[in-house]
C-alpha cells in the first residue's frame, strides 16, 4: 500500500483540486476518483485525504456543504472556490512545468 | 478577502470545536461505510469488509489527530492542559503556591520600584532641550583644596566673554524672597534663584505663558521683573493667566511678573519658586569681583566641541587672571567642569545602584528557593515521571509541565508585585522629597515592560532549573532507584546543595553590606554636634530689605523680637544665630591674623562665619571656653569683637592666647575691619556627616545680617511653642515670613535622611534574604532526611548513637551553608569597596560587621538544620526500616 509520502510533495493537493473542479464530491468518492483515473497507479492511503482537504479548506481553496446522499444519508460534499480555482491553474502549470522538465532531462541522458 | 475567510475559519475551528471534531467523525464514519459497503458489494462477508476498509484507510485516531492539527489551535489546547493541571497541582497545595507567590511578588515589587526610580533618575536625559550639551563649570580653589568651587562673577563674565567652546554660558545663584501677603494671604519666604537673563536659553527651555528674561531685563537700572514657577502661579495666584503684567511684592519691593515657567521645569533644584535677573538683583560689585565665589555657571556647548575643550578655555582664563591679580589671596587656580546631568544626579548614582543590586539579589535569591522547592517536588514526583516516560509520554512535555507550573507562580507573583510596586513607589516618593529629579518618578511602558519581563525570566529560571534536575531521570535507572530504597537522589541533593550555597552567598553580601551601612548610620546619628539636641525648636525668618534696609533697623528688630521671645511663658531659654549647626556650610570667609607675619603667597585661612546675639550660646549650650560672650553695648558700628570656636584656636592660634588677638575680615563685602577676639567656645557641626570646622561668630547686632533662626528651649514639649512664636512675630510686623519651623531632631533628620533610607532599605532586603535562605536550608535538609530514612534505620540497627546521627545530620546541612558564608564573605570585601563612599566613620573591612554577619548566619543556618537533624536522631529504627 502507497503512503502518501510517495506521492511528490504538494501533489495531493493538485490531484484533490483537479477532481472536484467539475463537480463537488465527498472524501470517499475523491479517493475512488484519483484511483479510477490514475488507473490504480496511485494507491493514496485513503485516509490522509481528511488533513488535506481540512487544510485546504482552512487556507480558503475549497469549501464544504454538507448534503444529503441518495441513501439519505447526510455527507460532506467539497466544492472549489474562486481562490482554489485559480490555485489550482496554478498549481498545474507549475506541475506541467516541472514534469515537462524531469522528461526532458530523463530523455536526454 | 481570502485572509477574511481564513481567519473566519479559524475562528470557527475555535469557538465551535466540539462540533467541528463531531463533524470529522461524521465525515470519516461516512467514508468507512461507503468503503464497507462496496466491499461487500465485491462480496467480502461484513466482517472482511470491516477490516478491508480500514486497511485502505488507517488509522482513524492518527489521521483525525493529523485533521485536527491542520486547524491551529493544537498550542492553545496543550497550554490549557497544562494549566488546568498546574491549578490542580497548586490547589493541592494551597500554602505553597501562597508562600512562593508572596514571596516572588517581593522580589518584583521591590526590583521593579527601584528600576522605576534609577530609571527616572538616572536613565532617563534631563528634560531640557539637547541636554547633552550642558556642563557645569567650576572654579578650582587657590589652596587646591576643592577642585568644585562655586564661581565668582568677574570670572563668569571674563568666561562669557573670552570663551570659544560655549553656544551660551549663564550664571545663577539662590536667593531667598518673601513674597507679601495679598488680601487674607500670609506672608511666604520663598526658595528663589537669580540667574542671567540667558539661563533659559541656555537650557532651551520656554516659558509657558507670558515671556523669559531680556538682556535688557537684567542690569542694574532695570525694572524689577520676576518669573514664576508653574507650581507658585497654581498655589499662590489660583492659576490666573493675567498675573502675566501685573506687580507682586518681593522683600516688600514691587516685581513685575514677565513669564510662567511650565509644570515639569524644575532647576536648579524642585525648591526653587521663582527666578529673577541676577544682574538686576546682586550688587554690581560683586558680579564683577575675581575672588567673591558665590555663583554657579553653567554652559551649552557648540555642536562638535568638547567639554574638555570648554574646560580648558576656562581654566586658561582663570590662571591668566590669577598672575594678571596676585594680590587676591582667594581667587581660584584653574576651572573644571562636568556635565549638568552628572551634576544633577551624581550623589544619588551609587545608593541607588546598590539598591538596585540588593533587589536584584533578593529576587534571584526568591527564584533559587522556589527553583529549590519545586526540585523538591519533581523528585518526590520521580516514579510518575519515569512511568510516564516508560509509556511514552514525551521528555519534553513533562518539562513544559514544570515551566508552566513555575510560570503559573511567577505571573500571579507579578500581579501582585505590581501593585506592591506602586505602594512602595508611592512611599519613596514621599519620604525623599529631597531627592534630586524625584518628581519624574513614574511608572511608564518600559516599566511595565521590565516587570513583565523579570516576571517571565523569574518564572522561566526556578521552571528551568528544576525541569532540567528532573530531565535526565526519567529513564531506567529512576524506576530501579525508586523500587529499591537505599540512600538515592545524591545527585539532586547535589543540585538544591549548590543552589543552596549561591543563595547563602547572596544573602552574606546582603548582610555586610546593610551592617556596614547600619554601622555608618549609627556613628553619624551619636555623632555630637556640639549643643543640645533634645527640647529644642527653630525657625528662621529673614528680613526685608526694602524695609530693613540700615544695619540699625535690622539690629532693632532681632533685639525686640529675641527680647519679646524670651519673656513668652514656657520659655526657658532662646538665642539668635545665622545659621544653625546641623543646617549646612551656610558661608566662610577669609581672614588674617594682624598679630601674624603676612602668609605665603598662595595659602589663606578662611573659616565658616555665623552672626549670633549673646544669649545664642547659652541657649544652644554650647559651652564658652574662654573669655566672654558679646556685651549689651555691642552694637553697630561699636560691634568689634568676635568669638572663634576651640577648633579655630587649635588651628590658626596654637600656641597663644587667642584673647586680644584681632583677625581682619570683610564680612559685609564693606571692606575688611578689624575684630577683636574676646571670647572660645566649643565645636560645633556644620553638618552631622562633616568634621567639625573653625568657626567664627560675628555680632548679630552689628546690622549685617538679614536673616536669622530662632531657637528656643522650653520647660514644655517643645514643638508646643511654634504657635505662640509665630504669632508674635506676626505681631511685630505681618510681612515677616517665618519658615522651616522645626525640632532640632528633625533638622538634624533632615541631614541624615540617605543616610538612614539607604541602611534601613538594604536592612530590610537582607534580612528577607536571610530569611529565605534559611527556610531554603531547613527546606533541604528536611528532604535529604526524609532520603535517608532508610539508611538512618539501618545505621542506628547497627549501634549508630543518637548524637552521632544528629552530628552527621547537621554537617550535611551546615556544609552548604559554610562554603556559602565563604564565597558570600569574598563577595562581601568586593561589594565593601564599591560602596566606600556611602560610609561614614567605618572602615570597608570593618571586621566586627563582617564577624557579626558570619555569626548571625551560622547561628540561623545551625537554628534551620536543628529540627530536621534533630528528627533524623529520633528515629525509631524499626519504622524506619518498615518504611520501605
Amino acid at each position: 500500500m502507497s503512503k502518501p509520502s510517495d506521492l511528490v510533495q504538494g501533489t495531493l493537493d493538485l490531484l484533490i483540486l483537479k477532481t472536484i473542479s467539475l463537480e463537488p464530491k465527498h472524501g470517499w468518492a475523491i479517493a475512488k476518483r484519483i484511483q479510477q483515473i490514475s488507473g490504480e497507479v496511485l494507491q493514496v492511503q485513503q485516509g490522509s485525504l481528511y488533513p488535506a482537504l481540512h487544510r485546504l479548506e482552512q487556507q480558503g481553496w475549497i469549501k464544504a456543504k454538507w448534503i444529503e446522499t441518495e441513501t439519505g444519508r447526510q455527507a460532506k460534499f467539497y466544492s472549489l472556490t474562486a481562490a482554489g480555482r485559480a490555485q489550482l491553474q496554478k498549481e498545474a502549470a507549475n506541475w506541467n512545468r516541472l514534469s515537462t522538465a524531469i522528461n526532458l532531462v530523463v530523455r536526454t541522458t | 478577502m481570502l485572509w477574511v475567510w481564513r481567519l473566519w475559519m479559524r475562528l470557527q475551528t475555535l469557538v465551535r470545536r466540539p462540533q467541528v471534531a463531531r463533524q470529522l467523525d461524521d465525515e470519516i464514519q461516512f467514508h468507512l461505510e461507503q468503503q464497507i459497503t462496496e466491499n461487500v458489494a465485491a462480496g467480502m462477508s461484513r466482517e472482511e469488509a470491516r477490516h478491508a476498509a480500514l486497511r485502505t484507510f488507517g488509522n482513524p485516531t492518527v489521521l483525525k489527530e493529523e485533521t485536527r492539527e491542520t486547524w491551529g489551535w493544537m498550542w492553545l489546547q496543550q497550554i490549557i492542559r497544562d494549566l488546568r493541571y498546574t491549578a490542580r497541582t497548586l490547589r493541592r497545595a494551597p500554602g505553597f503556591a501562597l508562600a512562593v507567590i508572596l514571596v516572588m511578588a517581593l522580589g518584583i515589587g521591590a526590583n521593579t520600584a527601584l528600576f522605576t526610580i534609577v530609571r527616572s533618575v538616572l536613565l532617563k536625559p534631563l528634560p531640557f532641550g539637547d541636554a547633552k550639551r550642558l556642563v557645569m563649570l567650576y572654579e578650582v580653589t587657590g589652596d587646591g583644596k576643592y577642585p568644585y568651587n562655586v564661581v565668582a562673577g568677574g570670572i563668569f563674565e571674563a568666561w562669557q566673554k573670552e570663551t570659544q567652546s560655549f553656544e551660551q554660558l549663564a550664571i545663577w545663584g539662590g536667593s531667598g524672597y518673601t513674597l507679601s501677603g495679598r488680601t487674607g494671604q500670609l506672608p511666604e519666604q520663598l526658595q528663589g534663584t537669580t540667574c542671567s537673563w540667558n539661563l533659559f536659553p541656555t537650557l532651551g527651555v520656554q516659558p509657558a505663558l507670558g515671556r523669559g528674561f531680556e538682556a535688557s531685563d537684567d542690569q542694574p537700572s532695570a525694572n524689577a521683573t520676576v518669573v514664576l514657577s508653574w507650581g507658585l502661579w497654581k498655589r499662590r495666584f489660583g492659576s490666573d493667566p493675567a498675573i502675566v503684567g501685573k506687580n507682586i511684592h518681593l522683600d516688600a519691593k514691587a516685581y513685575t511678573v514677565i513669564g510662567v515657567m511650565p509644570s515639569w521645569f524644575v532647576y536648579p533644584d524642585a525648591d526653587t519658586q521663582l527666578w529673577t535677573a541676577i544682574y538686576h538683583e546682586a550688587p554690581p560689585q560683586v558680579m564683577k569681583d575675581l575672588d567673591n565665589h558665590n555663583f554657579l555657571v553653567v554652559g551649552r556647548l557648540k555642536r562638535g566641541a568638547t567639554m574638555d575643550q570648554g574646560r580648558k578655555e576656562a581654566d586658561t582664563i582663570v590662571k591668566r587672571l590669577r598672575d594678571q591679580y596676585p594680590f587676591l589671596a582667594a581667587i581660584g587656580r584653574g576651572a573644571n567642569a562636568r556635565w549638568l546631568f552628572d551634576d544633577v544626579v551624581g550623589d544619588y548614582r551609587t545608593p541607588l545602584y546598590v539598591l538596585l543590586a540588593a533587589t536584584g539579589c533578593v529576587l534571584l535569591i526568591a527564584c533559587l528557593n522556589i527553583a529549590n522547592l519545586l526540585v523538591a517536588r519533581s523528585s518526590a514526583r520521580r516514579k510518575e515521571i519515569a512511568i510516564r516516560s516508560a509509556l511514552g509520554g514525551s521528555r519534553w512535555s513533562v518539562i513544559r509541565e514544570q515551566v508552566m507550573e513555575s510560570l503559573v507562580l511567577s505571573l500571579a507573583s507579578g500581579v501582585v508585585g505590581l501593585a506592591f510596586a506602586y505602594r512602595a513607589l508611592d512611599w519613596v516618593i514621599r519620604t525623599r522629597q529631597d531627592m534630586a529629579r524625584v518628581d519624574t518618578i513614574h511608572v511608564d511602558t518600559v516599566v511595565l515592560l521590565f516587570a513583565a519581563g523579570i516576571t517571565f525570566l523569574s518564572g522561566m529560571f526556578a521552571g528551568g532549573v528544576s525541569a532540567l534536575s528532573c530531565g535526565d531521570a526519567t529513564g531506567l535507572e529512576a524506576l530501579q532507584q525508586s523500587s529499591r530504597t537505599h540512600s538515592g537522589g545524591q545527585r539532586k541533593a547535589r543540585l538544591r546543595r549548590t543552589l543552596l550555597s549561591v543563595e547563602v552567598g547572596l544573602t552574606v553580601v546582603l548582610l555586610v553590606a546593610a551592617g556596614l551601612l547600619l554601622k555608618s548610620y549609627k556613628t553619624l546619628r551619636s555623632v555630637d554636634l556640639g549643643c543640645i539636641t533634645q527640647g529644642v525648636l527653630t525657625m528662621h525668618l529673614a528680613l526685608p530689605d526694602a524695609r530693613y534696609h540700615a544695619p540699625m533697623q535690622k539690629a532693632e528688630l532681632f533685639e525686640r523680637l529675641i527680647a519679646e521671645v524670651r519673656r513668652l511663658p514656657g520659655v526657658q531659654k532662646a538665642g539668635l544665630v545665622t545659621v544653625l549647626p546641623g543646617e549646612g556650610h551656610g558661608g566662610d570667609n577669609m581672614f588674617t591674623i594682624i598679630e601674624h607675619p603676612p602668609l605665603p603667597k598662595g595659602e589663606m585661612e578662611y573659616a565658616l562665619r555665623r552672626g549670633v546675639e549673646p544669649g545664642y550660646f547659652e541657649a544652644m549650650g554650647i559651652p564658652l571656653l574662654r573669655g566672654r560672650t558679646f556685651l549689651d553695648g555691642e552694637r553697630l558700628e561699636r560691634a568689634t569683637s568676635v568669638i572663634v570656636s576651640d577648633l579655630f584656636v587649635r588651628r590658626f592660634l596654637p600656641k597663644e592666647d587667642p584673647i586680644g588677638r584681632h583677625i581682619r575680615v570683610n564680612i559685609d563685602g564693606a571692606g575688611p575691619k578689624d575684630y577683636l577676639i574676646v571670647g572660645v567656645v566649643g565645636d560645633s557641626r556644620s553638618l552631622m556627616s562633616r568634621p567639625s570646622e573653625p568657626m567664627m561668630y560675628f555680632p548679630l547686632y552689628r546690622g549685617v545680617f538679614e536673616r536669622a533662626a530662632i531657637a528656643v528651649r522650653s520647660s514644655q514639649d517643645a514643638t508646643s511653642m511654634a504657635l505662640p512664636i509665630q504669632k508674635l512675630i506676626a505681631q511685630i510686623d505681618e510681612d515677616l515670613a517665618v519658615f522651616h519651623v522645626l525640632t532640632m531632631e528633625q533638622v538634624i533628620g533632615r541631614s541624615t535622611t540617605d543616610v538612614s533610607f539607604n541602611a534601613e532599605l538594604t536592612l530590610a532586603f537582607a534580612v528577607l534574604s536571610l530569611l529565605l535562605a534559611s527556610v531554603g536550608l531547613y527546606g533541604v535538609l528536611s528532604y535529604l532526611v526524609a532520603q535517608r530514612t532508610n539508611e538512618i534505620g539501618v545505621r542506628m540497627a547497627l549501634g549508630a548513637q543518637r548524637d552521632q546521627v544528629l552530628r552527621m545530620t547537621l554537617a550535611d546541612g551546615l556544609r552548604p551553608a559554610a562554603l556559602g558564608l565563604v564565597l558570600g564573605l569574598a563577595g562581601g570585601v568586593v561589594t565593601a569597596k564599591m560602596i566606600r563612599d556611602l560610609l561614614y566613620g567605618v572602615q570597608p573591612l570593618d571586621a566586627s560587621v563582617f564577624a557579626a554577619v558570619a555569626i548571625l548566619l551560622l547561628g540561623v543556618a545551625s537554628a534551620a538544620c536543628l529540627l530536621p537533624a534533630w528528627r533524623a536522631s529520633r528515629l525509631d529504627p524499626m519504622v524506619a526500616l518498615r518504611a520501605e
